[in-house]
């Protein structure tokens, strides 16, 4: 600065002091009424009837077999028929089905928890693991609702729920290995739960402390990426580097319907064939972008746009972990082992609105809803696991009670995150320094330190 | 809408969107989100249902889709009015903007006319996560073949857009989202001024203040508190970024003798700069005092909870402007 800031008041004119703010409510809709009607209780989970699995009179159940997934059978999965819409667990009756009436997406568990057998993709797991992924369901499903309460109270400005979509992070998540990559978008936070990230970490970019918040080499999980489809691109070229190093490890893209539309997904298909890249495009599709359906992004079932890439995709029941990790499994395997990428649908529903911002009952019915809330991922598996008495009434109330501490953990440490102070915004711009911000960062911190009422904060 | 209803911006656009979807059959609305939800900030609410699909138009999520093919129906005689959701999410249009849409008038010597609008909700201060909040108009300014507006209040808000369709250039309509849903102000009445004149919304003496789209609030706010530590602040409220209306701020100038420009986008390379070399040049005899600026700085959008220290706010504003009383 010029002039010598004494010869100004001391005190902010604007009367305004240097308090800590909430945080706006509104982001993606500034004002608009948001809705309360979607229920993102935790406790859906609780409210399984025990009998889910006796009711689904068509599922013949089949005793697993340990048939290993087929890696190059891959590309046959997409089925002839050309229905798009063939709703989850329509074709679930057959327990091998041969290559005419193959299912058009992978499915090993019903929505009313029967194992069901599918001719590519196998899966046996031991009873710790099934338990297990139950617990991160359950775990994550019980964050997320935790994140929506703090939003509605006024510790979050914005929170994009995951709820519905449990099975396709978890499935998928478990998947990888530690050394395996993970482009996310700004909803995977059951992913970021297999990976290992403390939850409280994905709260300070929607709490407004920061845009992004943690160090992606930590846990091999990259910042959420708001840009729809930027991050596929990302994740391709990361794998490419894994290939020149001579590395087996994979890289995983998360995007969503939505952004199979933007140029950045379809210019990352063609690089990953283009260089075989080991990346694992993974769509899940949960029927909306915001309040655009999927028929506003394409006409064609999205797994099958890989065909023209030159790889393989494959629709999966995203509301089926156990379909999701054998799919995603196989998918990595590819990737682990040269055959290049691979494009993974996940057909599921986001069972909430698209952020806490959003209104839902603008543009889709209750009945959509509720019919999936019929495939719920964790009912299912809740299901399938009290049939086979993998599961007691002790374990369930220690999930439960595990949900209660991370949730508590959680509301505390949100409630005292805080504030960076506002010098902090010229941190980090450049890796190597930068002379006009640290002029800039200079004179602010002048012009900051001639209020009388500075407070540490300001500093 | 009847002349001289009150409105908030939002729904200002909204009747202007309105209106020339009435007035014109080759004026298409188009955008993510843009019927059946009304866009994010209900700016184009009820018009798929009034005008159907055919006309309101939710696209692909493809910004550079958007912008591509509206190019496309414009060269087809229609007259594009599209939505980007937020700021922040223009980059992926960015290459059919500045290669394409900006230059195609040129290159066609003249041949083919380019009518597209570009709405863009800008801005910060709503405490929204990152992209949100961004002021990229200078990235625009820098382009030959595009005119770029941003109006601060409903009655320039509908009009405005009225003027931007009818233009056979690409326009870039700002819209200072912050400002979407406050009071309402009359709109449509009266004869619209020039799309690209700015407008002296307060005269003074001692110093001038150009403001746009946010920062025009806070300009007015500075003059008041000026006013009660008796300076005396004219504030300019500039409405088109490119051109720029410099006739208006020279002549404010040479009646103060001192210029500070505000802006949220960063200072460096920003409109501010332009407008600070253009006015040193014609106003030199004249200036008291360099002119200053008061902006966002040289680093990314911070986290909504240090917003308020990037944006030039009230007391930002008045710093300016005992800075520039100093000389
Ligand atoms: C480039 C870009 N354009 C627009 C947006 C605004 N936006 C945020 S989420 C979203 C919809 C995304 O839908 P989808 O890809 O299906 O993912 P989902 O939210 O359903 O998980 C849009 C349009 C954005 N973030 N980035
Ligand atoms: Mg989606």
């Amino acid at each position: 600065m010029t002039v010598d800031s004494t010869a100004r008041a001391t005190t902010r004119r604007s009367g305004v002091k240097r308090t800590t703010k909430k945080t706006a409510s509104n982001t993606e809709t500034a004002t608009a009424a948001t809705s309360e009607g979607q229920s993102t209780g935790a406790g859906a989970a609780a409210k399984s009837t025990k009998s889910a699995g006796k009711t689904g009179g068509t599922a013949r159940k089949t005793p697993a077999k340990k048939a290993p997934a087929k890696k190059a059978t891959a590309k046959k999965a997409p089925a002839k028929k050309a229905a798009a819409k063939a709703p989850a667990g329509k074709k679930r009756a057959a327990a091998v089905p041969g290559e005419a009436d193959r299912p058009e997406m992978v499915q090993l568990l019903t929505p009313e928890g029967q194992r069901v057998e599918h001719p590519d993709y196998a899966i046996d797991l031991g009873a710790e693991e099934l338990r297990g992924l139950y617990r991160d369901m359950v775990l994550t499903r019980r964050f997320d609702a935790e994140a929506t309460a703090l939003q509605r109270q006024g510790e979050l400005g914005l929170w994009p729920s995951l709820l519905g979509q449990e099975a396709a992070q978890i499935g998928s998540g478990r998947a990888l290995r530690p050394d395996d990559y993970v482009f996310p978008t700004y909803r995977e936070h059951g992913v970021a739960w297999c990976r290992g990230v403390d939850p409280t970490q994905l709260l300070g970019m929607f709490r407004g402390v920061n845009n992004g918040g943690w160090d992606p080499n930590g846990n091999n999980f990259h910042l959420y990426t708001i840009v729809i489809g930027s991050q596929a691109l990302h994740a391709t070229g990361y794998a490419m580097g894994i290939a020149k190093d001579g590395a087996d490890s994979a890289v995983i893209a998360y995007f969503g319907d939505g952004a199979t539309s933007q140029g950045d997904v379809a210019e990352s298909f063609t690089f990953a064939a283009v260089y075989n890249a080991p990346v694992v495009f993974f769509c899940q599709n949960n029927q909306w972008a915001i309040s655009e359906p999927t028929e506003r992004q394409t006409r064609v079932p999205l797994y099958q746009r890989a065909q023209g890439y030159g790889f393989p995709g494959v629709r999966v029941d995203g509301n089926d972990v156990l379909a999701v990790l054998a799919v995603t499994r196989a998918a990595v395997e590819r990737a682990r082992t040269g055959e290049g990428p691979m494009l993974v649908e996940a057909f599921t529903y986001r069972m909430g609105a698209h952020t806490t911002s959003d209104d839902p009952t603008r543009y889709r019915s209750d009945d959509e809803r509720e019919s999936w809330e019929a495939k719920d991922p964790i009912l299912r598996l809740r299901a399938y696991l009290e049939a086979e008495q993998l599961v007691d009434d002790a374990f369930l109330a220690s999930i439960d009670e595990e949900s209660d501490t991370m949730a508590k953990r959680v509301r505390e440490s949100i409630r005292t995150m805080p504030d960076p102070p506002a010098m902090s915004m010229f941190d980090n711009i450049y890796a190597d320094g930068h002379a006009l911000v640290d002029e800039e960062r200079a004179q602010y911190a002048a012009y900051a330190a001639s209020f009388a009422d500075t407070d540490e904060e300001g500093r | 809408m009847a002349p001289g209803e009150k409105l908030p911006i939002a729904k200002a656009i909204n009747s202007s969107l309105r209106k020339a979807l009435e007035n014109d059959p080759k004026v298409v609305v188009m955008g993510e989100d843009v019927g059946k939800l009304g866009g994010v900030f209900r700016v184009t609410d009820g018009l798929q249902k009034d005008f159907g699909e055919d006309r309101v138009i939710d696209t692909p999520l493809a910004e550079s889709g958007i912008v591509g093919t509206a190019i496309g129906l414009a060269l087809r005689g229609y007259r594009p009015v599209v939505e980007i959701q937020f700021d922040g999410f223009v980059f992926p249009a960015y290459d059919q903007i500045v290669t394409q849409l900006a230059k195609m008038h040129a290159r066609a010597l003249g041949k083919i006319k380019l009518p597209v609008v570009i709405r863009i909700p800008y801005a910060g201060g709503i405490g929204a996560v990152e992209h949100h909040s961004e002021s990229p108009e200078a990235l625009f300014a820098h382009v030959a073949g595009l005119k770029i507006v941003t109006p601060a209040n409903s009655s320039d808000a509908y009009w405005m857009l009225q003027q931007a369709i009818e233009c056979d250039d690409p326009v870039i309509f700002f819209e200072p989202k912050s400002r979407y849903w406050g009071k309402g102000e009359e709109v449509g009445r009266g004869i619209p001024a020039p799309l690209h004149r700015a407008r002296v919304i307060r005269e003074g003496t001692d110093l001038t203040i150009a403001s746009y789209g946010p920062t025009v609030r806070t300009a007015l706010q500075a003059a008041d508190a000026s006013a009660e530590e008796g300076r005396s602040v004219e504030v300019l409220d500039l409405r088109s970024i490119s051109p720029i209306d410099f006739d208006t701020i020279q002549a404010s100038v040479e009646r103060t003798g001192r210029l500070v420009v505000v802006h949220e986008a960063p200072v460096f390379f920003g409109s501010g700069a332009e407008i600070a070399a253009r006015i040193t040049e014609r106003c030199f005899y004249h200036l008291e005092a360099p002119v200053l600026r008061v902006g966002g700085f040289h680093a990314p959008y911070p986290p909504a909870r240090v917003e308020e220290e990037y944006l030039p706010g009230l007391d930002r504003v008045l710093d300016g402007i005992d800075r520039a009383m100093a000389y």
